[in-house]
This record gives structure tokens, sequence and C-alpha cells, in this order.
């Protein structure tokens, strides 16, 4: 096992290198996810210790049955995501909520405020009450072992699924965790048939309704004294109510405050909350995102200040906070200076640039998804118009061509990567199928997750783990679903791909084009030997910026002045001439062909300058 | 110590920012200190700008850096220095690689590198300390350890033994790569403490 460490030490943790350490203290036998930043590690983590099953699913939905399928065979299991991947897996996780667990059950929804690489913020404390399940919340990434150990515990005792909310600053935040105990689950392993319990068909359904209620009524008494739901007695001018990483702002910028902390974020201890706001002259709660505690101490007629105060989006810091509270700005800071932004891009090399560049030819909408391949909305490629969750290129797409009609036909086109197709692309594809579409679907199958960091999906042929499995064959797959014209190509090679798109968009019947080739950032991609290294022949470049176009953060345009252009040999009107760094260019050879003055060739065909 | 010491790096995906944080926030806790360090994933890894804060004290609460409040900024790219200017306040320290990695509105010809970097620091009074780090790694012959030569360069102003960053490098980093990166470290440490004037 790698992750050998020995109770007591005391290691720096990531929030989520934490939750690998509790699932694993807490006896979890059976994990399941998709990667979403901020969840990813997790599971990542996770599956380096011994003697737990961990996987990803196609998706979040997936990886909540499995996990609830673990669970009714009595073993503590554990399924994770990212905020948005909760809608996905919702529709298990309001019945589950019925069904209850045997062994206990924890779901991680890992929320992005200030979507730092999300397509929206939301707060999935919402879920909580909506599903009718028990939540906690850590601040850190001491606490997020702690709590998910908890988490658990509360799972059995009270026979539900539990929800443990972690968001950005909580998941990558690391801080210092000491090595604990493991513990096991007191459910037996096996198969116990309990229809009433586990069949939810309407009769069974409506007994276990009455059930949950009676669970809610008593998770309710549990908050009141439950230990993280706490109160730290200070100056009573000011009281603060919080949760999660709020906390640690507030007592970073109020150390001198008398604070109630809930460790638990669904249910609310009523009484506690009565007492503390009975002792303070001020209260104030302090949350990201929605007014969820406030919303509810409102309701109790408790009068308090929230959001009219404090921001309802993005992330807090301690220093919103002291401004929104006391209306001072701390210092005078250092303004702002204008300098150029520094966006993500493509990597060099990737094969995604070359599809979007011959599709960008096209002037078609194109209708996106989530992964690496969003960045092509960016300039200089520009080439995506939307992009909505996991999945819905395709249906968008569809949608698109059902209300224009064939007035559309060659002007729509849908790009979904491979991860993504696998996740819930492939149910669009059958409604374009079954209701008789002529949509053009772009898989960009670069044999891996790129975006979140490499992972496998069903059609990589590994898993988690790193064993070989039976990949599945997206080509195969989609003939099966019934499209008759699916064509792979290799997306390096702009000319054939652009004469297979351009047919393809045409055809008045569903079509897919794979489009096949490794990330650029996969270990035997980087490793390879034979990476064709470009260079500019400076000579033959007549600043036209055609290459420029791809976007490759490996060609840069070297600007010069009238008397640098004379003295380089150039005309004294040329503004500049293209160059490739060697050291980044990683050989794909998308940009030789875009050059009509022939100034881009392989390094190792320029006569034996091999240097660049 | 009583006060929380703020560390801010920054600099551009795929620098080993991360890395360098690491051995930074691990070597705060082998001196006894609480330590909480934050950056954040996802696009920033596509040539993106990226930002570490790492805070560490007797007891640290928030794992954000405030405004104004750095004690020390480490910049793994020049450019990025000035981006978080408004993270530094008159004191704070500022070690800047000199190394310039092109941002793409810059390589694709439709925005300008600025030219006056460190002139623009020092005219609003930081203590600024440049230093070529991606020349320093090349000559010790491993162009990747420009991390290493900036933790090095910043041990330098931390209440933070040599050897607990040794024991930290010898254990973070892959046996093959380890006498590069402690060469590394030791040429940072040296060339910043050559430019110190003020102890
Ligand atoms: S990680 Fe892979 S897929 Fe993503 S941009 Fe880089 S090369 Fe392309
Ligand atoms: S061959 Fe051209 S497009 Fe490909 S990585 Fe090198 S410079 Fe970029």
């Amino acid at each position: 096992m790698k992750n050998k460490k020995n109770i007591g030490d005391k290691v720096l943790f990531s929030g989520n290198e934490a939750l690998a350490q509790g699932a694993f203290e807490a006896g979890v036998r059976v994990a399941s996810g998709y990667p979403g930043t901020p969840s990813t590690e997790i599971l990542e983590n996770l599956s380096t210790y011994e003697g737990i099953y961990t996987e990803w699913a196609p998706n979040e939905k997936v990886a909540l049955e499995v996990a609830l399928g673990a669970s009714f065979a009595g073993a503590r299991a554990l399924a994770t995501m990212k905020h948005v991947g909760l809608n996905v897996a919702a529709d298990p996780l309001f019945t589950a909520a019925y069904t209850g667990v045997k062994g206990g059950l924890v779901i991680v929804t890992a929320d992005d405020p200030e979507m730092h690489s999300s397509q929206n913020e939301q707060d999935n404390r919402n879920y909580a009450y909506a599903a009718k399940v028990p939540m906690l919340e850590p601040s850190d990434a001491t606490e997020a072992k702690e709590f998910l150990k908890i988490a658990y515990r509360i799972s059995e005792e009270f026979d539900t699924p539990v929800l443990l909310r972690t968001t950005t600053r909580v998941a990558h935040v690391k801080g210092i965790v000491t090595i604990g105990e493991t513990e096991s689950s007191k459910a037996t392993l096996g198969i116990e048939k309990m229809p009433e319990k586990f069949v939810m068909l309407p009769a069974h359904a409506r007994k276990r309704r009455g059930e949950l209620e009676k669970r809610m009524g008593r998770l309710r008494e549990f908050a009141e004294t439950f230990p993280e739901n706490r109160i730290a007695w200070a100056d009573k001018t000011r009281g603060f109510i919080t949760s999660g990483v709020s906390y640690l702002y507030v007592k970073e910028a109020f150390p001198e405050a008398s604070v109630l902390k809930l460790g638990m974020a669904y249910p609310f201890p009523d009484r506690l909350i009565r007492d503390f706001a009975a002792q303070v002259q001020e209260l104030i709660i302090v949350e990201e995102l929605d007014p969820f505690i406030e919303n509810h101490v409102k309701a109790l007629g408790i009068s308090c200040k929230g959001k009219e105060l404090i921001p309802a989006s993005g992330e807090l810091n301690s220093h919103i906070l002291r401004k929104s509270i006391t209306g001072e700005s701390v210092r005078e800071l250092f303004a702002p200076v204008p300098i150029p932004m520094r966006p993500p891009n493509l990597c060099a090399g990737c094969p995604h640039r070359g599809i979007f560049h011959a599709i960008s030819k096209l002037k078609v909408f194109v209708a996106g998804d989530i992964g690496c391949y969003t960045l092509a909305a960016l300039k200089p490629l520009s080439s995506m118009d939307s992009c909505v969750c996991m999945g819905a290129s395709i249906g968008t797409a569809f949608g698109m061509e059902k209300a224009l009609g064939k007035e559309s036909l060659g002007k729509i086109v849908a790009v979904i990567g491979d991860s993504t197709f696998m996740h819930s692309g492939i149910t669009g594809l059958i409604d374009v199928v079954y209701n008789r579409g002529f949509s053009t679907v772009i898989i960009l199958d670069n044999r891996t997750t790129g975006m979140t960091g490499h992972q496998p999906n069903p059609s990589t042929g590994v898993t988690l783990g790193g064993d070989l499995s039976g990949g599945i064959d997206i080509e195969a797959l989609c003939r099966a679903i019934g499209v008759k014209h699916v064509t792979t190509v290799n997306p390096h090679d702009h000319e054939e791909a652009g004469k297979i798109l351009k047919q393809e968009i045409e055809r008045p019947e569903p079509s897919v084009i794979i489009t096949k080739a490794p990330c650029a950032l996969l270990p035997e991609m980087k490793k390879r030997k034979d990476k064709n290294i470009h260079r500019v022949i400076e000579a033959n470049c007549t600043g036209c910026r055609s290459c420029l176009r791809i976007g490759c953060p490996a060609i840069e345009w070297v600007p010069l002045t009238p008397e640098e252009a004379k003295q380089s040999g150039y005309k004294e009107t040329q503004k500049g001439h293209s160059y490739i760094n060697a050291v980044m260019c990683d050989g794909c050879g998308q940009c030789a062909p875009l050059c009509k003055f022939k100034a881009i060739v392989a390094a190792d065909q320029d006569n034996g300058n091999k240097n660049g | 110590m009583d006060k929380v010491m703020n560390l801010f790096l920054c600099g551009v995906g795929g620098q080993g920012i991360l890395l360098a944080s690491e051995v930074i926030s691990s070597a705060c806790i082998h001196s006894g200190f609480d330590v909480k360090q934050s950056e954040v994933h996802g696009m920033a890894q596509r040539g993106g700008s990226v930002i570490s804060h790492i805070r560490f004290g007797e007891k640290v609460y928030s794992p954000l850096i405030e405004p104004g409040d750095a004690d020390l900024v480490v910049s793994f790219e020049l450019l990025e220095a000035l981006r978080y200017l408004p993270y530094m306040n008159s004191n704070t320290r500022v070690i800047v690689n000199t190394q310039k990695i092109l941002p793409a509105p810059v390589a694709t010809g439709m925005d300008t590198y600025p030219a006056d970097v460190l002139d623009q620091l020092k005219q609003r009074k930081l203590s600024v300390f440049p230093i070529d780090a991606f020349d320093i790694a090349r000559s010790i012959g491993e162009t990747r350890a420009v991390n290493m030569v900036l933790v090095g360069a910043l041990s330098v102003f931390l209440p933070i033994q040599e050897n607990i960053f040794m024991q930290v490098i010898e254990k973070r980093i892959p046996e093959k790569i380890r006498k590069v990166n402690i060469d590394a470290f030791l040429k940072g440490k040296e060339t910043v403490r050559g430019m110190r004037t003020d102890s």
C-alpha cells in the first residue's frame, strides 16, 4: 500500500486527501464517482489504499447506484462528485432517502463557489433540504476526515444516506491531519431480502415516507447536542452563525466575537440557535452562496442580518467579511495595472486544436460540451457556440435542428469528448436516431478524461486501479445504436478531417465522426522519442499570421520595428514573424500545412539544421 | 513568531508551483507551525495563471491571504508579479523569476508584454529580488528545477532551518532527480542571500 501511515502521524493533506484517509479509517469497502473539480482527488487517493474497491463510473447517477447497492449488501460505501454531478445523481438520491441503508452510505458533493472550474455556482445544501437527508459541512482538512467518519456513524444509526459538502477551499486546501484508528460498520455483509425497505413501489414508499419524517425528527433532536454544532462564547455584542469554510473567515476577521459553528448544515438545532440568538446583541449569519441558514433562522422568528450585508455569489474571504460588516476597507491597496490576460489554452500538440480549426472554417453553429475542448470557445479558435452541462451537446444540436427543420441541414454540429459521451452523451444520440434527425456528432476521442487530469473512462480500456478492461468501442457502439455513418479520422490531419466534416454535415441522416488521437499530456505521448518538432524558416515567413490562428502555445509572434525588419532582410512593412518555441512544441505537425509560404517545417527535414 | 506569515506564490500552469508549495508547507509543519495552503486546480493547468496561498504560524484560520497582506511574494514568471500587486504592501518582499512565458494574447500578437515589470515594482517601493531561476536551473542541468531554485531563494526569508528543507526534499522528491533539486535549492538560496542588504 502506497499510503502506509502510522496512527498518530501528522501529515499535510488537502481536504480531498483527508477524505480518502477518512474513508479508509471509516472502513469503506466500495467507492464510486465521476471525476469533477474539486472532487476528483478523493477517489484518486482512495484507490491507492488496499482493501477498498474504487472505480470511476460513467456518471454520478451510476456512481451513487453502485454505492447504494454496496450499502444494501451491508458494506460502508462512498460516492463522490462535484456539485453539478449531484444534479445527475439526484434521481437515486431522493429515493435512497426512502430506502435508507444497511451499511453506511455517504455522498460527497464538492461545491465550487466562484466557479473556478465549473459552469454554474450552486449551493448543494439545498439538496439536503429537498431530499430530506442530513448534511455535514467540514471547514478544513482536519474536519473533513473526522466528519466523514461521523457521517458513517450517523448513516447507520439513523438508517439514512448522508451528504457531506465541501467547497473548493476545503477540498483543495492543505492543512495538518492526524492519522487515526480504523473502525468498521456494525452492519453484517451479506444478501438480505427486505422488499418493504428496498422496493419502492407506492405501497412500500408511502410507509417509508412516514419513516422518513420520524427520522428527520430524531435527527433534529440529535443536532441539538451534536458536538460539532458548537458555540464558542466570547464578546456578546456581535454573534455569528456560520458553517463550512465561512467559519474560518469569521474567526480570522472577528476573533473577539461569539460564534455558533454548525458542523451539521442540515437539519438545524433550533433550540441551540434560539439560545445563541437570545444572548447576543447583534446576530449575523455568514455563509457562502445561498441564505440557507439565514432563511431558517428568520423562519424561526429570530431577527438577524445576512445577505443584505454579505455577498450571495462567489467565495467569501476574511477581507470581504470585514468590509461587508464594518464598512471599513482594511487599507489602501496597490491598484491593479493593466497587463495581458493569461487565459487557459489547449496544450501544444492537443488533438482537439486541429478539428476545431477545421470546424471554424465551416462557419456552423457548434453545440459544445464539458471538457478541455470547451477552451475552443476562446480566441483565436472561437469555435464553440453553446455549452450547458455534461452530455448536453447532442440534445442541444438536435433540438435546434428540430426547431429549424431542413433549413438547418449543414449548419449545426455537436461536439463531445469520449468521457462525456460515455457519461451521458449516448442517450442524446439515441434520441437523434430514434426521432429521425440528421445531426452530425463529432466525438473527440483523446483516449482519456483530459480536463480533470487524465482519468480513464469506459472507452479507455483501463480501470481506476490501472487494470486492463474491455474498453468500449465507440465506433461499434454508435453503429449498434443505429447510426449508419460512422467515420474515424485523425484530427491532426486538418485537410482530411475538413473534407469528411463537410461531407457528413451535409448528409440528411445522423452521422458520427470520431476524431481519434491521444491527449498530448498522456505520459506515453510526452515520453515518445520520435516527436516531430517543427520550426519556422524565418526567411520564408511573410508575417501573414495564418499559423497563429490555431493558437498553439508553442507558436509565438515576434514583432518587428521597420528598422529591425529591414535589418533582418524583410520588407520594411513587415510587422513581425512567427517563431516556434522548440521546448514547447509537441511535434503534432498541425501548423505546417497552414503556412502557404512553406515557412514551417519539421526541424529534422530542414537540411540538417536540427537545433531549431 | 506571534503573527501569521503570508506567502503568496504565483506563476503559470506547469511551472511546478504546487510541488514548491507542498515542500514549503511541509517544512513549516516540521518546524512546528500550523499551516494552511490553498491553490486552485482545474482550468489553470492549461497554461493559465496559477496562485498558491501559504499561511503559517501558531494558529491559522483562513486559508486565504487578504489583499494587501502578503509578507512574501514569489513570482515564478516575470509578468505574473504585476498581476498580483493588490496582494502586496510596501513592506512585501518580492522574489521574481525573470523568465518570461508569453500569455496567449501576446504569443498571437494581439497584446504586448510589458517592458518594465521590475521598474514598475520598484516604483512602488517594494523590495524586489530578481533572479533568473530558469538560467540557474539550466546551468545545473535540469530546467524543470526552476521551482526548487525559487524555494531556495524564498527560504532566505523564512524562520525555517535549511536541514528541514533538506529532509522534506529528501522525502518528497524521487531519488533520480533529488541531487539536482538540492543543488537548485542551494543555488537559489545563495543567489538571493547575496542580494540581501536588510539584515
Ligand atoms: S490536456 Fe490533452 S485534451 Fe486537454 S488540452 Fe491538453 S492535450 Fe488537449
Ligand atoms: S507542430 Fe506546430 S502546432 Fe504542433 S505543437 Fe509544434 S508548433 Fe504547435
